[in-house]
């Protein structure tokens, strides 16, 4: 006869309801876990997706999503005349946050380097990808932009043509796949009054510079737009990404390209450790350390709850004792209650998160890592916290029985 | 290891034997002697009557001799086996609790979360037996006892009547040299109360097992063989009076 399991069915009501409490407290250690690992996969999605061999940033920086990086929009035609390069992509990405409507729409800006890519690389779960140059964009479905949708951004009109699933930034925000001078026309919308004024300045700094002197004639194309403007506009571009002929040749051209001095060259795993332990480093550690004490709450609440289900259960314990019940026998009724427990309140957890985690405003991803991970801990601190029941147990007398 | 009573002994059939039994709680001022050279002889199949006021030390006596509560000195023998030699125990006690003895207390003292059936066969599988053996053990000693249709009721569900029939029925699942029953009618009304009583005679001279109760209850002391009272700690055995005849 399992005692356990017939402790439990007498005392189910209370059983399910203290299962639920310790399931919804495992729940949140299950989504800080969760939390953590969508973190950790919104902050590499984008390096892992686009897939670039090399990242080519701007000189001692760590690239464009450790810090701002700028590198001139015609790095990528020197990139690709390095032998061994097969595609050199202009990366521009941003974040921006405007007025839809009632709400507000933060989304993050990536350009695609048209037409060399026009996200046929975005996992689409709507429409298509970019079909022009200018004046379409690709929003990811947490952004909530209807396909078809004309949205304003800045002084242009853009038409949604795709929506996507699961193209999140770092920083939970929704990403926007524009061409690459549509998203350099969103990062560098000013009102008129600001481009007139720098069109002036634009003007005075080519009077010190040495081209401007020895080249009169640019400073007479001042007027013209930014980009049009290399050699006296400010660089504009965040990086530029390579894919090489052959991937084992990368250390070989990422030298050629790092000997240049206006650039640093990343692989694609250095670039993604840099996001990791920049951005990311302090989120997981946070969230490291509060799962760490979420865990301990849970033992020490079991510990309690089991402590308090062998309190109530003392006479009958006393009582086994005096008809002679082994130790083995009592142990094993608490150890099976605290192990049934940890297991319904795991399993709870888990069907209760697959229904509340997909609701959370940023991801949260529920490894089998993660599941078998706190499934041992669960055990565990089953263990753990029925000592104290346990201990009890053992002490109890039998002639408490005739209390 | 326990040891036999020598083989010469005439008391071959003696269940429990409890010889100059002492027990002292504290010591210097606080000292309290609530035992003091206490005997008993308990023949196989006898119903002894133990009598005495609150505070005697009854209860003391009883869980001496239930292995509960150990004497400071004195002997006691169960089923032809030295078990205590003053504190010490000669045997593993709680194991020798299960195999020798059956207990029955004031309340039923049942497993609450426990069917009836399954109170009885928990002591029946503790004993050793299967479930499956164990389950027709104890339907037949529920049977016996005349309790059968109430099995599957939990304790809270039964009389107090039908709880003490329940917690006989335990009480026998191993078969017991000696049942050591302490106020088990108390909870209960005068008829209910006879026919526990009488259910421990039928139990004694069917099975031959040996039963002391410790009871108040002067009510029902005709059906017991030997009577026994104790009054300061001190054991005695009393005359049985004869049955009062109404005219």
């Amino acid at each position: 006869m399992n005692l356990a399991i017939k402790d439990i069915s007498y005392n189910i009501g209370r059983f399910v309801l203290t299962a639920v409490g310790i399931g919804m407290l495992l729940m949140v250690v299950m989504g800080m876990g969760g939390i953590y690992r969508g973190v950790v996969e919104d902050a590499t999605l984008l390096i892992d997706r686009l897939d670039a061999d090399l990242w080519v940033v701007q000189r001692s920086t760590r690239g464009p999503f450790a810090e701002i990086s700028r590198v001139p929009a015609k790095l990528s035609d020197r990139a690709l005349a390095v032998p061994g390069v097969r595609v050199a992509r202009e990366f521009v990405y941003h974040t921006i946050q405007r007025q839809d409507g009632d709400r507000v729409l933060r989304m993050a800006v990536l350009g695609l380097s048209w037409p060399t890519d026009k996200g046929d690389w975005i996992p689409l779960v709507e429409g298509r990808p970019l079909g022009q140059s200018r004046f379409e964009l690709i929003a990811d479905q947490t952004l909530k932009l209807p396909l078809g949708k004309q949205i304003e951004i800045g002084n242009e009109v853009y038409q949604v043509v795709g929506i996507s699933r699961g193209m999140i930034s770092s920083a939970g925000d929704g990403i926007a796949f524009l061409s690459s001078a549509d998203a350099l026309a969103v990062q560098l919308d000013v009102p008129g009054e600001a481009v007139r004024l720098e069109r002036a300045a634009r003007e005075s700094r080519g009077r010190l510079f040495d081209v401007g002197i020895q080249q009169p004639a640019l400073l007479e194309n001042a007027t013209r737009q930014s980009g049009q403007l290399p050699a006296i506009a400010r660089p504009s571009i965040s990086a530029v990404l390579v894919t090489l002929e052959h991937p084992s040749d990368a250390k070989a051209v990422a030298e050629v390209i790092g000997g240049w001095t206006d650039v640093t060259v990343y692989t694609a795993d250095e670039q993604r450790n840099l996001l990791l332990k920049g951005s990311v480093e302090k989120v997981r550690s946070q969230i490291g350390l509060f799962r760490i004490l979420l865990t301990i709450i849970a033992t020490i609440i079991m510990a309690l709850i089991l402590y308090t289900l062998t309190l109530d259960k003392l006479h009958s314990i006393a009582l086994l004792k005096l008809i002679g019940a082994s130790n083995s026998v009592l142990l094993g009724l608490i150890l099976q209650q605290a192990l049934i427990l940890g297991a319904s309140g795991f399993a709870i957890a888990y069907v209760v998160g697959q229904q509340i985690f997909p609701k959370f405003p940023r991801r949260v991803i529920i490894t089998s890592e993660d599941l078998i991970q706190l499934a041992a801990i669960v055990f565990v601190i089953s263990i753990a916290s029925s000592g104290l029941g346990v201990w009890k147990a053992m002490v109890v007398s039998p002639n408490e029985a005739l209390a | 290891m326990s040891t036999p009573l020598p083989a010469d002994d005439p008391s071959a059939k003696i269940a429990i034997k409890a010889e100059s039994l002492t027990k002292i709680y504290g010591a210097g001022n606080t000292e309290v002697v609530a035992m003091r050279d206490a005997s008993m002889t308990v023949m196989a199949g006898e119903v002894v009557a133990l009598l005495g006021p609150s505070g005697s030390g009854k209860s003391t006596f009883l869980t001496a001799v239930g292995l509960i509560n150990p004497p400071t000195s004195g002997k006691i023998y169960i089923a032809n086996q030295l078990i205590m030699d003053g504190p010490k125990a000669l045997t593993n006690l709680r194991s020798f609790r299960r195999k020798h003895l059956g207990f029955v207390f004031q309340k039923s003292n049942l497993i609450p979360f426990l069917k009836a059936g399954e109170n009885v066969q928990i002591a029946c599988e503790l004993n050793g037996l299967s479930s499956r053996q164990a389950r027709i053990r104890a339907l037949e000693l529920l049977d016996y006892l005349g309790i059968k249709d109430r099995s599957q009721s939990y304790p809270s569900m039964l009389s107090g009547g039908q709880q003490q029939r329940v917690a006989v029925a335990r009480a026998l699942a191993n078969r017991p040299s000696v049942i050591l029953a302490d106020e088990p009618t108390a909870a209960l009304d005068s008829f209910r109360g006879r026919q526990v009583m009488e259910l421990f005679t039928k139990v004694a001279h069917e099975q031959g097992t040996s039963v002391i109760v410790v009871t108040h209850d002067h009510r029902s002391l005709d059906v017991f063989d030997t009577l026994y009272e104790m009054e300061d700690g001190k054991l005695t055995q009393k005359a049985k009076e004869p049955l009062a005849v109404a005219h």
